[in-house]
């Protein structure tokens, strides 16, 4: 949503991914959150992440509704299509576009208000759909453009700038995407880039919906003690369980794991998730043990991170509708509108 | 003496919902209209499935009314519960038909009416089996004793069971067994044929029998539309069922069995129409149906696609308000709620098609306007247009017919551009051009729904923002003349007019005909569309009253013309009818006689004004 470019200044020898493209071919435009927000440093995650997939820009398309975090889409990617929608309703514009071309990547970034409050309707029924997306939220428990009420995503006991404390239970998004059948499910930390990009590269080459809910503090409403979405917080009670590193078809597989401690997950389009596992009993394909363990973690007010669950054989919505695999938004009209003739026989059974 | 009734009246068959009637009924219409005799039929139903009172009203008009005369020459009683008022209903010199199995009571006797009984229950009791059977076979039953009293083919209404049941053949024979046997009683124990009754004519050639829902869904099947998401509401949502019906057999790719369309069933209307706006923006052809507890809750999204500019196609199958209203009646009630959806400075392109066959050519319409003009066109049918069979000529399709898909650039075209600014009138005609994703990373800009400046950029200054919404109002404009014109009859000479629009076409038509037999002329314009272009404001000037006919209470279109158009409010009378049920030309009849005295027509109005 900012209205301040980007000065152009491109050094000769930034590298280059197979397209020719630099890093700075997938930025957007300049930032106006406050400084030290967590949602900029998942902007540089997703801009690290497209770079390293190779994604023409022209295809991506950035979705979002109203927020913090919904504003960020202007801040990535400029040479791919935005949708800043209304609020809490960015997966209905991301069906409808996904829909008529299912050939792009569609990446909407939403907040924990945006989500899980007035939009947790849409959310919960595009996880049903299987919607083929990347859905990143930036979770920070609080309302920042309106000045720090709590979200629905506020702990228990937490603490507002303003002393307030929440006695509502939280809903856990990754939790609740599990239970709806969601078929990508991962958690993870503004602050740890590491852990991030590959999750987001992941998550857009996933076929179907891809959850990565991401604690991001905000500095200016919820970052001081009480808080349990603070930077000091998140990094004391966060826990990887499962990291993945992606790898795309292309490369070859980096032998950089030992049998037992790690999984590969082969995508649609051949491309792969290394899964680290860093807690050898964790299973990330066990939809019910998954749930178990984030639950047994947050019982210990402990954040487990990484690619909590996922599962390659979803069918997605496309697939379900079954559509050509041509774009709908691309099918000649002549192979659409059926004709005069064929108008004259349905008549016959009106007569 | 007696007008001749032949090919002339009007039935109206009270039952009970889910029992079968609606068969019955659409039954004897059907055969009416292969007799060649024009015929109108209205359902009366309850928003219920089983158990409560449902209507049926049969027109028979050689003249080819569209509307309800609002008179009832014969009354098919077969609802206990609603006997009183349905007895009550009949025109004096009128019929009664009724089940006499059980006696019928006295008090309720009218001297004025012909009574006729007929032991339908007993009928069936003694042939059928089975409680459902006979409940249902009931109803058939009193098909076949009309036919007998109204002079039917019953070689006609084998025909139809025949196409009906093609798969199921026993069930062509339990059915024409119960038409028989009312059919043949009535033949040995009343006076058959009744002075009213049909007379076979030659005036349905070349027409059809449809609801406009289904003209509407088949005319997005035809229009190309590719994306239709919504939210099951009654009444509109026979509109969706039809579009898949009719895609899941035109649509379908022969060689690879794969659907060229995409149907989604949203959580809700905001999601409804969420995903029509994500299709839309991305370049496909994309709709939704609902009714006007949908449009409330789409306001937001409509608000957003105004300022955004994206094309949507929306039908509004318009039910009785306020509120859950009465969701099985009709209504012309969401005129303002259309035309000013949303908050802030916001209007809407507003279709009123007044028939199934209009359903049909505007949703074609509705398309090329939206993405023309990078707006929501809203189609303002109704519950009467959309769940009725009415009887119209021929649908056509041009097979020339080029999408009109509105300015978007190529990929060619953007890859030219130094720099591509979405919100710049570069024309002329207040309408920017669009790129779509994945054509050309120079093409990309961002969408929103906040303040911008003409070339896409988010802005908080008011000199910027000023620019884009004045280009808006000049885009509304250009809106004038793109919409369907407005259909006027217009005599100079004469200074009354009637104005309406949409399913009220045709008790007006009607009613200016009996108007006219009582001496007075009026001219008249049937509204089609919205914004309203010079040639209303013309016609408004040069009449001195105008009747502004209108389904609603609030007198919805009046107040919309006193808005948008120089007319002086109090030429504008109001003829306002809001029971549910559809118009009649009778009450634009007595409406404009209470005001006009037939003498003084034509010259002189004085006092009225």
């Amino acid at each position: 949503m900012t209205f301040l470019p980007k000065p152009k200044v491109r050094h000769p020898s930034l590298p280059k991914n197979s397209l020719g493209l630099t890093r700075r071919d997938y930025e957007g435009g300049l930032s106006t959150l406050c400084a030290g927000c967590g949602h900029d440093s998942i902007t540089a995650a997703i801009i690290e992440a497209s770079w390293g997939l190779d994604i023409e820009p022209q295809n991506m398309v950035k979705l979002s509704g109203i927020g913090c975090s919904s504003k960020t889409t202007a801040y990535f990617v400029s040479g791919g299509h935005g949708f800043n929608s209304v609020h809490g309703r960015m997966p209905s514009i991301a069906m409808g576009a996904n829909a008529a071309n299912r050939n792009l990547a569609y990446v909407g970034v939403s907040g924990d208000g945006d989500t899980l409050s007035i939009g947790l309707g849409q959310f919960c029924h595009a996880v049903r759909r299987n919607l083929n997306m990347a859905y990143i939220i930036e979770n920070n428990g609080v309302y920042g453009l309106t000045k720090g009420q709590f979200s629905a995503s506020a702990d228990v006991g937490t603490k507002a700038k303003k002393g307030e404390v929440n006695q509502q239970p939280p809903i856990d998004p990754v939790l609740l995407a599990l239970t709806l059948g969601a078929t990508f499910v991962a958690r993870s930390f503004s602050g740890d880039k590491q852990q991030l990009v590959p999750l987001i590269q992941a998550a857009i080459r996933h076929k179907g919906f891809a959850l990565i809910d991401v604690l991001s503090p905000c500095v200016t409403f919820n970052d001081h003690e009480g808080s349990t979405k603070s930077y000091q917080y998140t990094r004391e009670h966060y826990d990887a369980a499962v990291n993945a590193d992606f790898v795309p078809f292309q490369r070859e597989i980096s032998a950089d794991y030992a049998e037992g401690d790690a999984l590969p997950v082969v995508l649609h389009d051949g491309s792969r998730i290394l899964l680290r596992k860093l807690d050898s009993s964790y299973d990330p394909t066990d939809r019910g043990a998954a749930a178990a363990a984030i639950q047994e973690r947050l019982k210990k007010g402990e954040f487990l991170t990484g690619l909590l669950y996922v599962d390659t054989n979803g069918k997605e919505f496309h697939e379900v509708n079954e559509t050509p695999a041509i774009p709908l938004n691309q099918i000649p009209h002549n192979r659409l509108s059926p004709g005069s003739a064929a108008l004259a026989k349905v008549l016959a059974r009106y007569r | 003496m007696t007008p001749d009734m032949t090919n002339d009246f009007a039935i109206k068959i009270a039952t009970v919902n889910g029992t079968g009637s609606a068969s019955a009924n659409t039954l004897l219409m059907k055969s009416i209209f292969r007799s060649g005799i024009p015929v109108m039929g209205k359902n009366y139903f309850p928003s219920n499935i089983q158990g409560l009172p449902t209507w049926y009203e049969i027109r028979v008009t050689k003249d080819a009314y569209v509307a309800r005369s609002g008179k009832i020459d014969v009354m098919v009683a077969m609802n206990a519960e609603t006997y009183a008022r349905d007895v009550r209903e009949v025109a004096s010199g009128g019929y009664l038909l009724y089940d006499s199995t059980w006696p019928r009571p006295a008090l309720l006797a009218r001297d004025d009416i012909t009574v006729l009984g007929v032991p339908l229950a007993k009928l069936c009791n003694e042939n059928f089996n089975g409680v459902r059977t006979r409940i249902l076979m009931k109803n058939i039953c009193y098909a076949g004793v009309l036919a007998a009293l109204l002079d039917l083919d019953v070689e006609k209404i084998r025909g139809l069971l025949a196409e009906t049941y093609a798969k199921k053949p026993q069930l062509v024979d339990s059915n024409m067994k119960a038409i028989t046997l009312g059919y043949e009683y009535a033949k040995q124990n009343l006076a058959c044929p009744l002075p009213v009754k049909v007379a076979p004519l030659d005036k349905t050639r070349g027409h059809i029998m449809i609801d406009g829902n289904t003209a509407a869904g088949l005319g997005c099947v035809f229009a190309g539309a590719t994306v239709g998401a919504w939210y099951p509401i009654t009444p509109s949502t026979s509109l969706m069922d039809a579009f898949k019906s009719f895609a899941d057999k035109l649509r379908v790719d022969p060689e690879t069995g794969k659907k060229n369309f995409a149907f989604i069933q949203a959580e809700d209307e905001l999601a409804a129409i969420g995903m029509v706006l994500g299709a839309s923006w991305n370049g496909a052809r994309a709709f939704t149906a609902t009714s006007g507890p949908g449009v409330s809750l789409m306001n937001e999204f409509l608000g957003l696609a105004y300022y955004a500019e994206v094309p949507a196609v929306l039908f509004d199958i318009q039910r009785v308000g306020p509120s859950t209203g009465m969701p099985t009646r009709t209504q012309q009630c969401d005129i303002l709620e259309a035309a000013y959806a949303s908050h802030g400075d916001t209007k809407h392109v507003c279709l009123f098609p007044r028939d199934p066959e209009e359903c049909f050519y505007f949703a074609r319409d509705a398309f090329d306007l939206a993405e023309r003009l990078q707006t929501p066109v809203m189609v303002l049918s109704d519950l009467d247009i959309g769940m009725n069979d009415w009887m119209c000529p021929d649908l056509k399709w041009d097979d020339t017919y080029v999408p009109d898909r509105g300015k978007v650039m190529g990929k060619d075209e953007i890859a030219k551009l130094e720099k591509f600014h979405r919100y710049l009138d570069v024309d002329g005609d207040g309408i920017p051009w669009r790129t779509l994703p994945g054509v050309h990373p120079k093409g990309a800009y961002f969408t929103r729904g906040s303040g911008h400046t003409q070339y896409g950029a988010y802005t908080e200054d008011s000199a910027e923002y000023q620019i884009v919404l004045d280009r808006l109002t000049r885009k509304f404009h250009t809106a004038r003349r793109l919409v369907p014109a407005p259909v006027i009859e217009h005599d100079p000479g004469i200074d009354i007019a009637l104005v309406a629009y949409g399913s009220s076409d045709g008790a007006v038509r009607e009613a200016r005909d009996i108007l006219s037999s009582h001496g007075l002329t009026a001219n008249y314009l049937r509204l089609r569309s919205f914004p309203f272009g010079e040639d209303v404001e013309k016609f408004l000037e040069s009449h001195r009253l105008v009747f502004v006919i209108e389904q609603n209470r609030d007198a919805q279109m009046r107040s919309l013309l006193t808005l948008e158009t120089r007319v002086e409010k109090h030429k504008l009378r109001s003829l306002l009818h809001y029971s549910g049920l559809p118009i009649s030309s009778e009450f634009i009849v007595k409406g404009v006689l209470a005001e006009v005295e037939p003498k003084t027509r034509k010259a002189d109005v004085k006092g009225v004004a």
